[in-house]
């Protein structure tokens, strides 16, 4: 993968459990720009096991001196964000893709409409900077249950636009009223948890809505499971541990899978299977429900496997 | 005059197919002549939905005016032609609000005209459904001097503003709302091939 060595500029505590990360390149060298809605994936290096998680860039998406990311501890996970917290610091040098975008901005829009929930606002602090430039017109809605949870408040920058839901504080988020009186040409953007984006899109669907002027973005985490092993079409065997997803067993084994967002999302690991004796846990968006029930496809980056064999066309 | 059929054509000739209701969104419905047709039929598949839409008709001389007023739709309107009716629909479109859906029934020009309006006010093109009724005359823009000529049915025709004759070709611009008329003669002058009807 395209990466680049950057250094660790600034580790800033946003939250009890966000923090900001910012990279430099070490000559000063300017980064590549990217689009609202980015991201970029980090790699790290954690006791021989080499992880790789995708974070949204939360950056001005113009502003080649420095990319910014924030990252959530989540201390059930399996291991990415708990070393991004603990183990790296300012100085230290990581490897880091180049920017791809999965959920930019559609610009023949009229009007965006964008609605983040936890650490789901990622995406758009860098979308708000591009469109302030583009002088575009957007309202920003943010949810969270409670105000110690919302940490993605002290990120926001204080503008008529941007609207903060606290349902502990009985503002909770009204779809209804948000989604009800758009003007035409309005696209919606939804980042957050499974049950915002299909509240949206119910409430959309409701409301008349078209399809395509709806859009999403839910990264997953890979999720541990219980230990599998696949057979690949040379015969040889990878075991995946538990708290190891197949891509990265697939990795350290060094077979070559492409790959892009690791989250279930861009479709780009999809793997041909070849042979299945047992049920495929498709944990990705990106196949269709009659894809995941014919199990002939597998997306590495979080889906597992439970049974006797399967063997990938790899 | 039941629904106009069309013989395959090529790729860029719109196909419309039969308005099926949207539940609960607002309506914006516009109709000329035995467009009204489509709409009487629409509303007998979801009686609810007249209550929510906003109805503007040209009759063109067809006599379904009292029919389709007596639907009972929010709003119901008539004009005399497609430019007379210009101005409320884009008021309609301006006021409009996502979630609203378009109906459009009658003929090609008229569901031309109206598609490239709404799609200018932001509509998105999937909002916008269209059944085609009645006369398949086109309406026609000559690629030469631009001039658009309203209900053409022979080929060639002759331009209602220069005075070429054109060729009538399948060549539809969803921008413009018309289909495209070449000139047929251009390097036999006055070698015109013979006037036929144009067919679905």
């Amino acid at each position: 993968m395209n990466a680049l060595e950057l250094r660790v500029a600034a580790v800033d505590p946003i939250s009890p459990l966000v923090t900001r990360f910012r990279f430099e390149h070490p000559e000063g060298a300017t980064l590549p720009p990217f689009s609202g809605g980015a991201h970029v994936v980090v790699e790290m290096p954690d006791d021989g096991i080499l992880r790789r998680n995708a974070y949204s860039l939360i950056s001005d998406p113009l502003d080649g001196r420095a990319y910014e990311i924030a990252v959530r501890r989540e201390d059930t996970g399996r291991g990415g964000s708990r070393f991004m917290h603990h183990r790296v610091k300012a100085g230290d040098m990581l490897r880091v893709t180049r920017p791809i975008n999965l959920f930019s901005l559609d610009l023949r829009a009229r009007k965006h409409v964008l609605i983040g929930g936890g650490i789901g606002i990622t995406p758009f602090l860098a979308q708000l900077a591009q469109l302030t430039r583009l002088q575009a017109p957007f309202e920003l809605h943010y949810a969270a249950r409670t105000r110690s949870e919302a940490a993605g408040l002290s990120l926001l920058p204080d503008m008529p636009q941007v609207h903060v839901h606290i349902s502990d504080e009985g503002n909770r988020m009204d779809l209804g009223a948000i989604l009800g009186h758009q003007p035409l040409g309005t696209h919606v953007y939804t980042c957050g948890p499974e049950g915002l984006i299909a509240a949206v899109d119910d409430t959309a669907a409701r409301l008349g809505w078209p399809r395509g002027a709806l859009h999403s973005e839910a990264f997953l985490a890979p999720p541990p499971g219980t230990p599998f092993a696949v057979t690949l079409a040379s015969g040889r065997r990878i075991e995946v541990g538990p708290h190891e997803s197949l891509l990265e067993a697939l990795e350290a084994a060094e077979v070559p899978v492409d790959w892009s967002c690791r989250g279930g999302a861009c479709g780009r690991c999809e793997t041909r299977v070849a042979a299945c004796h047992g049920r495929i846990e498709h944990n990705d968006h990106w196949l269709t429900d009659d894809e995941k029930a014919a199990q002939t496809k597998i997306m590495p980056c979080v889906s597992r496997f439970a049974g006797e064999t399967l063997t990938l066309d790899l | 005059m039941p629904r106009t059929a069309f013989t395959p054509s090529i790729t860029s000739r719109p196909t419309y197919a039969p308005l099926r209701p949207h539940p609960a969104a607002p309506a914006l419905m516009l109709a000329d002549a035995d467009g009204a047709e489509a709409l009487m039929e629409l509303a007998a598949a979801d009686p609810a939905l007249m209550a929510r839409a906003h109805v503007i008709y040209i009759p063109a001389g067809a006599a379904h005016g009292p029919g389709l007023r007596a639907l009972g739709s929010a709003m119901y309107h008539e004009a005399p032609s497609f430019a007379a009716a210009t101005e409320r629909f884009r008021k309609a479109l301006t006021d409009a609000r996502m979630g609203t859906q378009l109906y459009l029934a009658g003929t090609e020009g008229l569901i031309g005209q109206a598609t490239a309006e709404a799609l200018a006010a932001g509509l998105p093109a999937d909002a916008i459904q269209a059944e085609h009724r009645g006369t398949i005359a086109r309406r026609m823009q000559c690629v030469h001097c631009k001039g658009m000529t309203e209900d053409v049915t022979t080929d060639p025709f002759t331009c209602a503003h220069c005075g070429l004759v054109l060729f009538v070709r399948d060549h539809f611009s969803r921008r413009l709302g018309a289909f495209q008329g070449v000139c047929v003669d251009a390097e036999t002058p006055g070698i015109l091939p013979e006037t036929q009807e144009i067919r679905a």
